[in-house]
């Protein structure tokens, strides 16, 4: 077993593509569930909100992926009234299960046969998505990195994309520290007594549903420009569970919480993977195939959130005062 | 601290229980990865020259093109969620596919070979049969599609919402409970057991191990510390992911079905087609249903379950045994659940996610009948099976589920507590 290269694959993904869409996400859900205390199961839904602006935009209208930006964020603050409206004025396991049927609405609207010619059907849309992105690139052409495997065109998306995350933790470290911030994290931890206080509390709860959505929207635009590729059944649920076990990993309701949450968690899961898949393949283990791999790593994932949720709800580093998740 | 571990060591248990019905370790061994199939005409000759492609979840695609025998391999690099499309314009002229949806496809693919089955029809002669009856006929068919439909999801909603009246869990589990009971009378089954009385077996099984012992070592322990609804909410989800990849790992990823009564013909009954077995499980769907109701109207038990329902602080004043109640419920609810898994496994098939894939129906059955509500939970059901099948008259049928989901959310809004809920506050 090559330690080395089993060290630099898990590296190489902790920090990579797929995890900053991840970290996106938990950025916004933080807003939501840390802050706020919205109970958001949907939002797979304001990823896929993002990417399929971008890929609309640029493949099926043929225009600027600077405009797909501005579309994406309009798009993702749309889909936060549609959900909000109706449901934030209910119990937080309403909010959960209209969030988490309107991301599945969503994806099967998408990958319909019906709206093909827009979203593509079920095989997405894929083509040149980013190349306005990839044009501003100024990384020499035959640029490599010593140890990390990332392309050229990847750690371009990678050192953008941190940055942007760095500029979106900063915000939110702003953010909860006003007055606003004062007031969402009182609805978390007494709804009536905010209310007493002659705040608006329905107001709060769409506009953090609207912010938190926005940033993960960029994480749809990331993984359009990253991946050149927008597929419908890459919007599962399953990926808004994945962020919340990332979330409660970091620590909810803590500035560096996601930041944190990514990178353990995708260190874990790829780290366990390639030992696993190394130990299978080097015949240490011969009751596995290197396919059952995938399912391993989700079981643990799903272990993971159960065991993080029932004896360390708030994460490794979280504050437990700063987090009553059960107010209600 | 003691009890952490036993908690933990519980959580390990219950998994390591639903790994035993499979029967010990099977994963499917395979060397190359690839989608195949095998094309031909319902009068079984094959059709060569069609080019298959599937796309990965990174946008690379490969295919692959049906030889003389009418067997086409798309080789993969890689497991994930595939498209896998066919190129209708490579169909030789006259030859036409069954089912317009299976132009597109999205498959996963865990390793291994992966078989598809794609159903091809020539000239007029169809495997399906045409659909040229009036719009009357159709109605009536669908309705009566609907009442099924509506049977099973009545099946598995009653569980949702009895463990949500007694203990106020989301259960987002729920779904992985018909699974299992799919899957154990799958084990039983493939052990030799024929699947009339594997079923029965299966049933009970998964009441008294999926349901009880689940109650038992997860959700007994978490009330007792205290953990909160939301906290739950989350570790059902957990465990609803962990269950299913279990299944992945121990059962692969294909669906399967029973031995018995597979591809069992159709039957007409005037206007109506359907399948006896269809038939003989609506029957017996209708009798499970209606002894619930006869249990929560007559016996004690089942009284105290309302009472507990209605108000558990009242209920355990007035001497009653809630936990008692609650695992009774557990026991019941599970059990009903593997039967709704037991009918999808015979009417379609068994398949890992087939929970997952029914829970947001069950959702809108229960929240629609309003949740809490124990009665509710078989009229929201009913309206929402009629209500989906119904809905294909006017949409296509790839998007019925968008219907069902359109109309939670639309009663939400207008009646949040449900049809036959009490008005109070949900907010």
């Amino acid at each position: 077993m090559d330690i080395g290269q089993v060290f630099t694959l898990t590296i190489t993904q902790a920090f990579g593509v797929t995890a900053l869409i991840y970290l996106f996400a938990a950025i916004g859900l933080n807003i939501q569930f840390g802050y706020t205390g919205l109970l958001n199961f949907g939002q797979v839904a304001f990823v896929a909100a993002g990417a399929y602006a971008v890929g609309v935009i640029v493949l099926t209208f043929d225009l600027s992926l600077w405009l797909s930006i501005v579309v994406a964020l309009i798009t993702s603050t749309l889909l936060a009234l549609l959900l909000g409206i109706p449901t934030l004025r209910l119990r937080a396991d309403y909010l959960a299960i209209v969030t988490i049927a309107a991301s599945e609405l969503l994806r099967l609207l998408v990958r319909s046969i019906a709206f093909k010619d827009v979203f593509g059907g079920a095989q997405g849309l894929n083509g040149k998505l980013g190349q306005e992105f990839h044009d501003l690139n100024p990384l020499p052409v035959d640029f490599t990195l010593p140890l990390l495997s990332w392309s050229r065109q990847d750690l371009w998306v990678v050192i953008v994309g941190w940055c942007l995350a760095l500029l979106f933790t900063l915000f939110v470290w702003g953010l909860v520290r006003s007055p606003w911030g004062r007031v969402v994290k009182g609805i978390r931890e007494d709804e009536d007594a905010v209310v007493s206080l002659g705040k608006n509390v329905f107001v709060y709860k769409l506009q953090a549903l609207i912010i938190g959505g926005g940033i993960a929207a960029f994480g749809g635009i990331l993984w359009a420009v990253a991946k050149q590729s927008v597929q419908p059944d890459t919007f599962q649920p399953d990926f808004t569970f994945f962020v919340f076990t990332i979330l409660l990993l970091g620590g909810a309701a803590r500035v560096f919480g996601p930041i944190v949450g990514t990178v353990i968690f995708w260190f874990l899961l790829a780290g366990f993977g390639e030992v696993l898949s190394s130990l299978i393949n080097n015949g240490y283990i011969a009751f596995l195939t290197p396919t059952d791999v995938g399912s391993i790593r989700f079981m643990l994932m799903g272990l993971g959130l159960m065991l993080l949720m029932i004896f360390r709800p708030q994460g490794i580093f979280g504050d437990r005062r700063e987090l009553a998740l059960d107010a209600r | 601290m003691l009890r952490r571990v036993r908690l933990a060591l519980g959580v390990l248990l219950l998994a390591t229980l639903a790994f035993l019905v499979s029967g010990g370790l099977s994963p499917a061994h395979a060397a190359q990865t690839s989608i195949t199939g095998t094309l031909t005409t319902p009068a079984g000759v094959a059709v060569s020259g069609v080019v298959v492609t599937a796309t990965g979840p990174d946008g690379v695609s490969a295919s692959g093109t049906s030889d003389e025998k009418g067997v086409f391999v798309v080789p993969l690099t890689a497991g994930g969620t595939y498209t896998v499309e066919i190129d209708v314009s490579t169909l030789p002229e006259g030859i036409t596919l069954n089912n317009e949806a299976d132009a597109s496809r999205s498959l996963l693919v865990l390793g291994g070979e992966k078989r598809i089955i794609i159903g091809l029809s020539e000239g007029g002669e169809s495997g399906i049969v045409a659909d040229d009856s009036g719009t009357a006929e159709r109605v009536i068919q669908l309705f009566l599609d609907g009442v099924l439909y509506g049977l099973v999801i009545a099946l598995g909603a009653v569980g949702l919402n009895l463990v949500f009246g007694t203990t106020g869990l989301t259960n987002f589990s729920h779904g992985e409970l018909l699974t299992l009971g799919a899957f154990t009378a799958l084990a039983f089954n493939t052990a030799g057991l024929n699947i009339v009385i594997a079923a029965p077996i299966a049933i009970v099984f998964s009441a008294f191990v999926f349901g009880w012992g689940q109650n038992r070592i997860l959700w007994r322990p978490l009330r007792r510390r205290k953990t909160g609804l939301i906290a739950a909410m989350i570790v059902s989800i957990g465990l609803a992911i962990f269950l299913r990849y279990a299944l992945v790992l121990f059962f692969g990823g294909a669906p399967q079905s029973y031995k018995q009564f597979a591809g069992q013909s159709g039957i007409a009954l005037g206007p109506f087609n359907t399948t006896p077995k269809a038939l003989i499980l609506g029957a017996l769907a209708v009798l499970a249903l209606a002894a619930t109701v006869i249990w929560l109207q007559r016996s004690r038990i089942g009284k105290a379950t309302r009472a507990v329902s209605d108000n558990p602080a009242l209920a355990s004043a007035t001497g009653i045994d809630v936990e008692r109640v609650i695992s009774v419920v557990w026991i019941i609810g599970a059990g009903l659940a593997a039967f709704a898994g037991i009918y999808l496994g015979l009417t379609q098939n068994t398949v890992w996610n087939m929970g997952q894939r029914i829970l947001l129906v069950l959702f809108a059955a229960v929240i629609l009948g309003g949740l809490g509500t124990i009665y509710g939970a078989i009229v929201g059901a009913m309206v929402v099976g009629i209500f989906i099948q119904m809905t294909t008259l006017f949409i296509p049928t790839e998007m019925k589920t968008v219907g069902a989901l359109f109309l939670m959310i639309l009663i939400l809004l207008v009646r949040p507590q449900g049809l036959l809920g009490r008005k109070e506050r949900v907010g």
